[in-house]
């Protein structure tokens, strides 16, 4: 049907930028990562395990990291909560108001991400909007410290962040669900909320577990927002490598951790997709 | 006095002592047009009722009135002495078979068989037995394992309707559901599905807006144009007594005369017949088969009493097998069509005659 020609013509490009822009750096980041740093800040091209095994001694970097899960997690669970009664609505119930209330969820991400991390900075801060009107209201009489500067604030900003990413594949899948089914199911005697658990939700997972993949895997890579909002306690572990790669110059840990990042995140993609075919078959 | 009537009149009473759904002056809008005006319709138990009509008359609006999909604007319905229009679709003794099928794509024929007996809560220990005996029904009881996708559409048709059924409804809805089948396997699905009405005893309301299918299947059929019911009769009535000119145009084919009476004879152009009507205009409807070519030099005893005659030049002839259909030329414009045992090739003018009987007077109505 189409010739050779063409065929190459639409295939080389998005081959070749994916080789130059992300395999070529990735097998760049793994050399480093079997590398080491002198004492005079030079790398030494030689090759031993020395940076997996300091990521297993030392327990910061576990740690570290399973804050970082934790947080994601929270996120997560924070977002489906509000991406999904949300997605429900506007499908199910907005009627008229649907194109105007997705376009009312969609704005914010246009808004550049640092903005927002700022906003919540003027909103949380000691005194920001937020301790501006508790102190108001006198149910507080000097500023709240922990709004700003931990975990709490780190999820928060990141749940406004990450929630129209989880509210969007929910959406498209509720959007999806033919209309018929719903009737078909209340006519054979189901409840709406029986309708809802037996129908609605089985065919909407594709969509939460999409949702649900972004937000975990968008804010476990996340270093702005713990970085404006999270002080030293809401540190995550890409401040780490940022840090490794910047001021304290030791590339090849930052690119261990990097490539152990990567490769809890290819998994974690593997699996849900492994569970979302599953959930195609049934 | 006038409060005590105002509560009689919210009492249950059944309009038709028989009737087991009673559809009641029921009014329904969508928007500011009016697309059902003031339907009455009673429906006995274990009836093959089907609801007749063109796209836009209101019959798929009137089925889902009764699932309890959309809400009437006026009127009631009744069921058994409960008034139905009130409950929620979940509550209701009736069960759909939908257009395009909704199985759910997610569950396994069985469990989607299953569906509506877990919803009401049917003891586990039964669930396999019931699902097993309606898949018999409909012959999918190999299937119960597959995936809806995986059927094709005749099947999927057999398990909705399984699924419906299952669940022992008052009155099964089916709503246009061989519209989506080709032709062989519609007349074969029709076929079952009027024995298996037989068998079950369930009341069935058909929506379809094929009239070879109605008249096919129903015990009555109920026709519906542009929100009014035009006549509800059954199959041999309302196609050889139709009430009204759009009646007989839509149930098979006819030829209408438009005749004008006078001194005893009804004319509409080369035809005429001896008529005891009062002087005035009428509309008359004559099946194509009611129509008999005479052979040349063969005169019939019958009498002019009870006989018309007419001559036209033959038009066209379509061969259609047993019976071929000839367009009779009468004369200024007008056009008969009769359909008569193939005679072989007919040309030129030729004699032509019908019983009166056979002509039916029919209400014009509002022509479009």
């Amino acid at each position: 049907m189409y010739t050779r020609a063409y065929k190459s013509a639409v295939a080389i490009p998005p081959l070749l930028w994916v080789t130059v822009f992300l395999l070529v750096p990735y097998a760049i980041l793994f050399c480093y990562s079997f590398w080491s740093v002198s004492s005079l800040q030079v790398i030494i091209h030689n090759w031993n395990l020395q940076n997996y095994v300091q990521l297993v001694r030392n327990p910061i970097y576990a740690s570290v990291l399973f804050r970082s899960m934790r947080i994601a997690a929270s996120v997560t669970m924070l977002s489906l909560l509000l991406g999904y009664p949300l997605a429900y609505y506007l499908s199910f119930h907005a009627a008229k108001r649907k194109d105007l209330l997705y376009q009312l969820v969609i704005i914010p991400l246009w808004a550049s991400y640092l903005v927002r991390g700022y906003a919540w900075k003027t909103i949380l801060g000691s005194d920001g909007v937020l301790n501006g009107f508790l102190q108001y209201l006198h149910i507080t009489n000097q500023p709240v410290e922990f709004f700003l500067y931990s975990p709490f604030a780190v999820v928060l900003t990141l749940t406004h962040i990450y929630t129209p990413f989880t509210f969007l594949p929910i959406f498209a899948s509720l959007e999806h669900v033919p209309r018929n089914l719903i009737e078909a199911s209340h006519d054979l005697g189901a409840s709406p909320w029986s309708t809802f658990r037996r129908v609605v939700l089985p065919l909407s997972l594709p969509g939460i577990l999409a949702g649900a993949t972004f937000a975990f895997v968008l804010t476990l890579g996340d270093f702005l927002a713990p970085l404006l909002v999270g002080g030293a306690s809401g540190i995550m572990i890409s401040n780490i490598v940022v840090s490794l790669f910047g001021a304290a110059y030791n590339w090849p840990l930052g690119a261990a951790i990097s490539l152990c990042m990567l490769l809890l995140v290819v998994g974690l993609l593997m699996l849900t997709e492994r569970i979302e075919k599953r959930l195609a078959l049934s | 006095m006038s409060l005590s009537t105002a509560q009689d009149a919210r009492k249950p009473q059944p309009a038709h002592p028989a009737a087991l759904l009673s559809i009641r002056e029921v009014v329904k809008l969508f928007g500011k047009r009016q697309v059902l005006r003031g339907i009455s319709l009673d429906v006995a138990a274990g009836e093959f009722l089907t609801i007749l009509g063109e796209s836009g008359s209101g019959k798929t609006t009137l089925l889902r009135l009764i699932a309890g999909f959309e809400q009437l604007d006026r009127g009631e319905i009744w069921m058994a002495g409960e008034r139905l229009d009130p409950m929620p679709p979940h509550r209701r003794p009736v069960n759909t078979v939908f257009q395009s099928y909704a199985l759910f794509p997610h569950l396994t024929v069985f469990e989607n068989v299953a569906y509506g007996l877990r919803a009401r809560r049917t003891p586990k220990a039964e669930i396999p037995a019931a699902v097993a005996k309606a898949l018999d029904m409909v012959k999918m009881r190999d299937f119960a394992q597959s995936a809806p996708a995986r059927l094709s559409g005749g099947q999927q048709q057999r398990v909705a309707l399984a699924r419906a059924l299952v669940n022992r409804p008052r009155v099964l809805l089916l709503d246009e559901p061989l519209s989506a089948l080709d032709a062989n396997l519609r007349r074969q699905m029709q076929t079952e599905l009027k024995s298996l009405q037989r068998e079950v005893g369930i009341t069935f309301i058909f929506v379809t807006h094929d009239q070879e299918e109605a008249m096919a299947l129903s015990d009555r059929i109920a026709l519906l144009r542009a929100g009014y019911l035009e006549q509800v009769a059954g199959p041999r009535e309302i196609y050889g007594r139709p009430s009204t000119a759009y009646v007989a145009q839509f149930i098979g084919q006819t030829n209408l005369l438009h005749v004008e009476i006078s001194d005893g004879i009804a004319r509409s152009g080369a035809v005429s017949w001896r008529s005891l009507e009062s002087p005035g205009k009428l509309v008359y409807s004559l099946r194509p088969e009611s129509i008999r070519l005479l052979l040349p030099g063969f005169s019939t005893s019958l009498s002019d009493l009870t006989t018309a005659r007419f001559r036209g030049r033959i038009h066209n002839q379509t061969f259609g097998g047993a019976m071929d259909v000839l367009e009779i030329d009468c004369g200024n414009s007008q056009m008969l069509r009769a359909r008569i045992p193939s005679p072989g090739p007919v040309s030129g003018e030729r004699e032509f005659e019908f019983n009166i009987s056979d002509a039916v007077r029919v209400c014009e109505g509002t022509d479009d």
